[in-house]
């Protein structure tokens, strides 16, 4: 048993943190909620410098080979500074789908660019009345001769507004298949959603869209398989995320109880405060060592459904908890649109929200504790 | 990282398991045993002088005195077997009085009690809380004064353990009064058949029962000194390299939440499968999700320990969250129940043998010994997270 990190991890949790420090500090970030695409090139091309898109890519597509967890690291970094922008939603959605579905010479044909920060790919699976269920997806994919007509609604789409590319969860027969499209194409309409984490989430209206065979990612008909795995990869993505962001908020909430004075003394040093702290301090290293423990297990091949489910049911609550608490303890200041603390609050929902919920997750859990 | 046991120490959990399953002298499924009843007791004895001859009730002291100075995970791995099975391998002799005995004793006090101990000859009963001292430990007033080559102890303790069998008790009593409350501290210990002591049993709302002990200049012999005069604050606080994950609540309760599942598939209430009701099912989901969370934070106390690392704010946080996960699954655990939550262990009709219900009175109390969860959360905030102290 170890559950600290190694050289490697320690390295590279340094770097992101000395990286992210520097070029994305809150000030970026608000603009960035302001900002229409939500995501700035020049960050963008920086962040691909780095090697971090193409992370745990094979060297073969131009990645860097390491292993998910090391990006799981890479990620509560970025949760801890609410980095914006399409890093999730193209590394998971994208790039992710693509290894896990794609054909040979389809990593070859997106992967490098990918990497290499010149493709920015999305991935569309729910739609307005349908949750991570494949039953409920009505978007249909209806042969054509040699071609598909694609129709339906997709929404809650990641950066769909920016990216190049959309994977699309669409009906074959009564099976789910995965079909990439330009993002351009016609027959696609989008509308950005307006969320309470300004983060950019589109309505896809697809309409007739035309594609070819071999817009098919992967096997026609195994698209729900690969879904599954995606999502496995995507809940504790963003656990990670919660992870930093949770360490952040109470390290900024405990700052901030030393400094304020009431009543002639730091709040912090009265136990009402205190225990507000210590609750956070509870959830926190509860999502901290959930999240491990599943980003492991997921990287060395085990079965993780368990660990999975868990990790993500316990963040998207505890990361709440933790917000709400960071609130209570900055008072009105904190409510304001001028302090962070509301930043975090803000993007919990949508941590919680995004590869299942809470609820989601738990009903899985049923099944695994013998219902 | 590794979140995996190695295959060594999965081998000797196996190990742990077939052994209770061959040598435990009850049935750990079925009975339900109370290790401070005197007709349980020498059940319990009988079991633990197995494990000593095992080598594994000492398996965590120094080589030096008969021990194994066995690593932390392996202690956890032990630990986490016998909460799982409910059984009260270790007692404060092993965790406490031995480990302080090896620190600060003299070499007689350490040829007479050491081997006691590791033979689980002497019941022990822990004398620190007091009526008016009990989160406020160091405000104790139980006052020895030195008396020739005895002190003549004066006071009382409260909610001691294994009050029925004890034969010993370790306390810290003032040894001076006028020095600052932490300095002026002593650790004892003394036979409970000296003369002067008297023991009252406290029955407690559940089925059970602690004690407050009055002491009436209690003659103990100097020789019963542990460590130096008013130095036994210090004394009582140090720990040897204990394993103190507080992997006892997540274990036991993995053992209850599997027990509640069983019991949902074959209970119909009004026609329906308890099973069936997805307020039910998502509730005990919310539990197992809990038990995890309490597991890993006992995992990873264990871990730092094993690193030479100490952990307090995580200890505390272990301690906090893990006692107060057991009462909100019991507290489930008896809605499950419905009306026959109500029934005491020896009721016919009682479901699960009446564990629930002793819980949803008893398991609140294990919140509040041995470091109240807000005692733990006062630790977390200001050794924890640096906060200043109020």
């Amino acid at each position: 048993m170890e559950l600290g990190l190694n050289e490697t991890q320690q390295m590279l949790k340094n770097s992101a943190h000395e990286f992210l420090q520097a070029e994305c500090p809150d000030t970026y970030v608000r603009a960035m909620e302001n900002d229409g695409s939500g995501h700035a090139t020049e960050i963008w091309d920086k962040v691909a410098a780095q090697g971090w898109i193409g992370l745990m890519f094979p060297e073969k597509y131009g990645g860097f080979g390491l292993s998910f967890l090391d990006l799981t690291i890479l990620l509560e970094e970025m949760g801890r500074v609410m980095f914006p922008g399409p890093f999730f939603s193209t590394v998971i959605g994208g790039g992710l789908t693509l290894l896990i579905a794609g054909n040979e010479e389809q990593k070859q044909n997106y992967l490098p660019k990918l990497c290499e920060g010149q493709l920015i790919i999305s991935l569309a699976v729910n739609e307005p009345d349908s949750y991570w269920d494949q039953q409920s997806i009505k978007t249909v994919a209806k042969k054509s001769g040699n071609k598909y007509i694609i129709n339906g609604t997709k929404a809650f789409v990641d950066n769909a507004h920016i990216s190049d590319y959309i994977i699309i969860a669409a009906k074959t027969n009564n099976k789910i298949s995965l079909f990439i499209a330009p993002s351009k194409s016609e027959g696609i309409n989008q509308n950005l959603h307006k969320t309470i984490g300004s983060d950019k989430k589109s309505e896809l209206l697809i309409n007739n869209l035309e594609l070819s065979n071999d817009a098919i990612i992967g096997e026609l008909n195994e698209g729900w398989n690969y879904i599954k795995k995606i999502q496995e990869y995507g809940a504790v993505g963003k656990c990670a995320e919660m992870s930093g962001g949770s360490q952040e908020v109470l390290d900024m909430t405990v700052e901030y109880a030393k400094q304020r004075i009431q009543f002639g003394r730091p709040i912090g040093s009265f136990q009402a405060i205190q225990h507000h702290c210590a609750n956070m301090a509870i959830d926190v290293e509860g999502i901290k060592y959930l999240t491990h423990q599943a980003s492991w297990n997921l990287s060395e091949g085990n079965d993780a459904k368990k660990e999975i489910s868990i990790a993500k049911a316990w963040s998207s609550d505890a990361y709440q908890r933790v917000c709400a608490l960071g609130q209570v303890v900055h008072g009105a200041i904190g409510y304001t649109k001028e302090h962070n603390m509301q930043m975090y609050t803000r993007r919990a929902k949508s941590a919680e929200l995004a590869y299942g919920d809470s609820k989601y997750h738990l009903e899985n859990i049923e099944n695994i504790i013998g219902f | 990282m590794d979140f995996e046991f190695s295959k060594d120490d999965e081998l000797f959990r196996q190990e742990v398991a077939n052994f209770v399953d061959k040598e435990l002298p009850w049935n750990w499924r079925e009975d339900k045993i109370d290790s401070e009843d005197p007709k349980d007791r020498p059940k319990v004895t009988e079991f633990k002088k197995k494990l000593a001859k095992k080598g594994w009730l000492t398996m965590a002291w120094p080589k030096e005195y008969g021990g194994q100075a066995a690593p932390h995970i392996r202690q956890l791995i032990f630990n986490e077997e016998m909460s799982y099975r409910g059984i009260p391998a270790v007692d404060a002799g092993i965790t406490q009085v031995g480990p302080i005995i090896m620190l600060f004793g003299t070499d007689e006090q350490k040829k007479y009690f050491l081997p006691k101990i590791s033979n689980a000859e002497i019941d022990w009963t822990q004398g620190y809380s007091e009526p008016d001292a009990g989160s406020d430990l160091a405000g104790l007033q139980t006052r020895a004064i030195e008396d020739g080559d005895d002190f003549l102890v004066t006071g009382s303790k409260i909610w001691n353990g294994a009050h029925s069998g004890a034969n010993w008790m370790f306390m810290l009593v003032r040894t001076d009064p006028d020095a600052p409350k932490h300095r002026g501290i002593s650790f004892l210990v003394a036979e409970m058949k000296s003369e002067g002591i008297t023991v009252e049993p406290i029955p407690m709302m559940w089925d059970h029962s602690r004690a407050l002990i009055t002491l009436e200049n209690v003659r103990v012999p100097k020789k019963n000194l542990i460590g130096e005069l008013n130095r036994g604050w210090y004394v009582g606080a140090a720990l040897l390299d204990f394993e103190r994950s507080g992997i006892g609540y997540a274990s036991n309760a993995s053992k209850l939440i599997k027990e509640l599942v069983q019991y949902t598939k074959e209970t119909t209430r009004n026609g329906k499968l308890l099973s069936e009701d997805p307020i039910i099912r998502n509730e005990l989901a919310t539990m197992a999700v809990e038990i995890e969370t309490a597991k890993m934070m006992a995992y990873s106390v264990a871990w730092m320990q094993s690193k030479s690392d100490i952990p307090n704010k995580e200890a505390s946080i272990s301690k906090a969250f893990g006692s107060e996960m057991v009462v909100r699954l019991v507290n489930i655990g008896m809605k499950i129940l419905g009306s026959h939550g109500e029934l005491e262990p020896n009721s016919k009709d009682a479901p699960l043998r009446g564990i629930i219900e002793q819980l949803y009175m008893s398991s609140p109390a294990s919140a509040t010994a041995a470091g109240s969860s807000e005692i733990q959360r006062n630790i977390i905030a200001t050794r924890g997270l640096g906060l200043p102290r109020g």
